[in-house]
């Protein structure tokens, strides 16, 4: 990379004292990007946009909410009847959270399955799960601002899983609240905090960014650019690859937007909080139900520890046993294309997160609470036993010296 | 050769024309759609639906006497209704317009000339001119006097002297009844 010699002086004088330019043109016009990525490299880029938009038709919805246990509800519903357009930033914005978490949860699989996580990546990718973390807690506080029956049980049920500390749950619970249950000031800070979080996610996704842009982007065969005869410039190649890609999200996003917009809602969230009645049956966004299978999954003390101070390590620790699994996986190898055995585990561990989800959505009763321990023991046997034992004893298939080999021979597409 | 070369100048304008044209059709629509999609964003920090369903203010003007006013809200704002004395009247209706600064004959500013019925937001920086309490100062012309940089108001509600570019604001108003009047 050269630094660019402007000819435009305004330009030039510009990039003299604040290299704006020059930037732009290593990162966005220039960056050596590799030249085999697949669709499934796109959902970064779809992610970022996606906060964008969640960020822009939030601060517009805040303009007409109001953050007040008796008056949030009838804001909201004032805000798809009165506020001009207020339907459709609304519905962009429940929608949209969960287009997000598709975008977040495709890209993760993605780095799951080409090895992304891998060194020189593993600060990349650890960035990565923090921004997940937080994508949750903005996703959670958020649910509970329209003031639905849905919204206070979450609430409830979620705040509840500190009194699971010893000695000190009861006091942080009252902290949490601002009282002795979910009520004004609970509403308050959760509205100051859904506000919070996404300018801290930005933050985050910089970081990444940045620790993207030292070691670039991992690629289908997992084997690095070796120099320029694998790489092609960011713009204008990626850059219309995603801006295709924007476009089929956007179809997605808004069919769902405008011609079946409550379909990833509960219909009990309108119906106003009622603190006297929890609802017959209790389930949180799609996006976060095989975290509340694992939570629900403990049933019996452990030794001295109560089931349900388990449950709520174990949801925490699904998410993240992801920070250590780049020291989990002990295979030298990156893709799972080069690695016969562990393609198929993949495989297996994302149907096994599929019906994590499943049990999450359907009441703990019957034969849901033995599938829901079964999905929950293989998810972490996955990390914990599968990953170690697997990089050890599989033997890879041959690896191709370099993404320029594996293009020119044909074994790219495999 | 030369018309080797020629046709293949040609092949290469054809191909940068059509590279041109389908980069300024891509923009353009891209710029056009993304205007569009900001459209909703904008206009929802338009008044809503229950705010425009508020813009009207039915007043009873009944109980005020020869020489008294009162204020009402009017879509957020003071309205001012005065019950003029026959003295004011002819007073405002005396006046050469050529002396106004905004020249407006008092018989267009009232539809019942015993009911003056005005914005009462000073023209000059938004402030609520004094003169509709008994004891107020009424400025030069015993109509409003603006404390905040010193316009005087007439009986009309006119501008007379002072920063203020123009009269009292007139809205759209009609008596119901004889006591009974709609602003807005």
């Amino acid at each position: 990379m050269t630094t660019p010699t402007w000819t435009n002086p305004i330009v030039k004088w510009i990039d003299y004292r604040l290299p704006i330019f020059t930037f732009t043109q290593h990162h966005l016009v220039e960056y050596p990007t590799p030249k085999n990525l697949n669709y499934w490299w796109n959902f970064g880029s779809l992610a970022g946009i996606m906060l964008v938009i969640m960020v822009a038709t939030g601060i517009f919805l805040a303009m007409s909410y109001t953050p007040h246990v008796d008056h949030a509800f009838d804001s909201v519903e004032r805000i798809m009847r009165d506020v001009n357009y207020g339907w459709l930033l609304r519905y962009l914005h429940m929608n949209g959270g969960s287009i997000f978490f598709i975008a977040v949860y495709v890209h993760v699989f993605r780095g799951l399955y080409y090895g992304s996580y891998k060194a020189p990546r593993e600060i990349l990718w650890m960035i990565g799960v923090l921004i997940l973390f937080a994508m949750m807690a903005t996703a959670f506080t958020g649910y509970v601002l329209p003031w639905g029956q849905m919204s206070f049980w979450a609430a409830t049920v979620i705040t509840n899983l500190f009194t699971a500390v010893p000695l000190v749950g009861e006091a942080i619970v009252n902290w949490l609240w601002g009282g002795f249950a979910v009520g004004n000031p609970t509403l308050n800070r959760f509205f100051s905090f859904h506000y919070l979080l996404p300018f801290i996610i930005f933050a985050l996704v910089f970081v990444h960014l940045w620790a993207l842009h030292v070691h670039k982007s991992n690629n289908p065969i997992g084997v690095d650019m070796q120099g320029p005869q694998d790489s092609i410039p960011f713009h204008p190649y990626y850059t219309i690859k995603d801006a295709f890609g924007l476009g089929v999200l956007l179809l997605v996003y808004l069919s769902f937007v405008f011609f079946a917009p409550n379909f990833f809602l509960e219909p009990d969230n309108y119906i106003e909080a009622n603190p006297l009645q929890t609802p017959p049956h209790i389930v949180p966004e799609w996006y976060l139900m095989p975290f509340y299978a694992i939570l629900r999954a403990f049933t019996a003390d452990f030794l001295w520890i109560p089931a349900k101070v388990l449950g709520v390590i174990g949801m925490f620790a699904s998410v993240g046993v992801l920070f250590i699994l780049p020291w989990l996986d002990t295979s030298k190898v990156r893709s799972a294309r080069f690695r016969p055995i562990f393609k198929q585990v993949f495989w297996l561990f994302f149907a096994d997160c599929l019906v994590l989800g499943y049990v999450g959505a359907n009441p703990p009763e019957g034969y849901f609470i033995p599938l829901g321990q079964l999905a929950t023991a293989y998810y972490f046997l996955h990390f914990l036993v599968v990953m170690p034992v697997l990089g050890i004893m599989e033997k890879p298939r041959p690896v191709p010296d370099s993404i320029s080999a594996a293009v020119i021979s044909g074994k790219e597409d495999t | 050769m030369t018309e080797t070369a020629s046709t293949g100048t040609l092949a290469d304008e054809t191909d940068q024309t059509r590279r041109d044209f389908l980069l300024v059709t891509t923009s353009t629509v891209g710029v056009v759609g993304t205007a569009l999609a900001a459209w909703p964003f904008i206009d929802s920090m338009n008044p809503a639906a229950d705010v425009r369903a508020l813009s009207s203010t039915e007043v009873d003007i009944a109980p005020i006497k020869v020489g008294q006013a009162i204020t009402v809200v009017w879509r957020g704002k003071p309205v001012f209704i005065r019950h003029r004395t026959p003295k004011e009247i002819e007073e405002a209706g005396a006046v050469a317009l050529d002396d106004l600064p905004d020249p407006q004959a008092d018989a267009d500013r009232v539809t019942k000339p015993e009911w003056l019925i005005m914005v009462g937001i000073c023209t000059h920086l938004g402030c609520i001119p004094l003169g509709q309490r008994r004891g107020e100062p009424r400025g030069d012309y015993g109509g409003w006097f603006c404390p905040c940089h010193g316009s005087h108001y007439d009986t009309a509600g006119r501008i007379r002297k002072g920063p203020a570019p123009k009269n009292l604001a007139v809205p759209a108003y009609t008596f119901i009844e004889s006591t009974t009047v709609r602003v807005g």
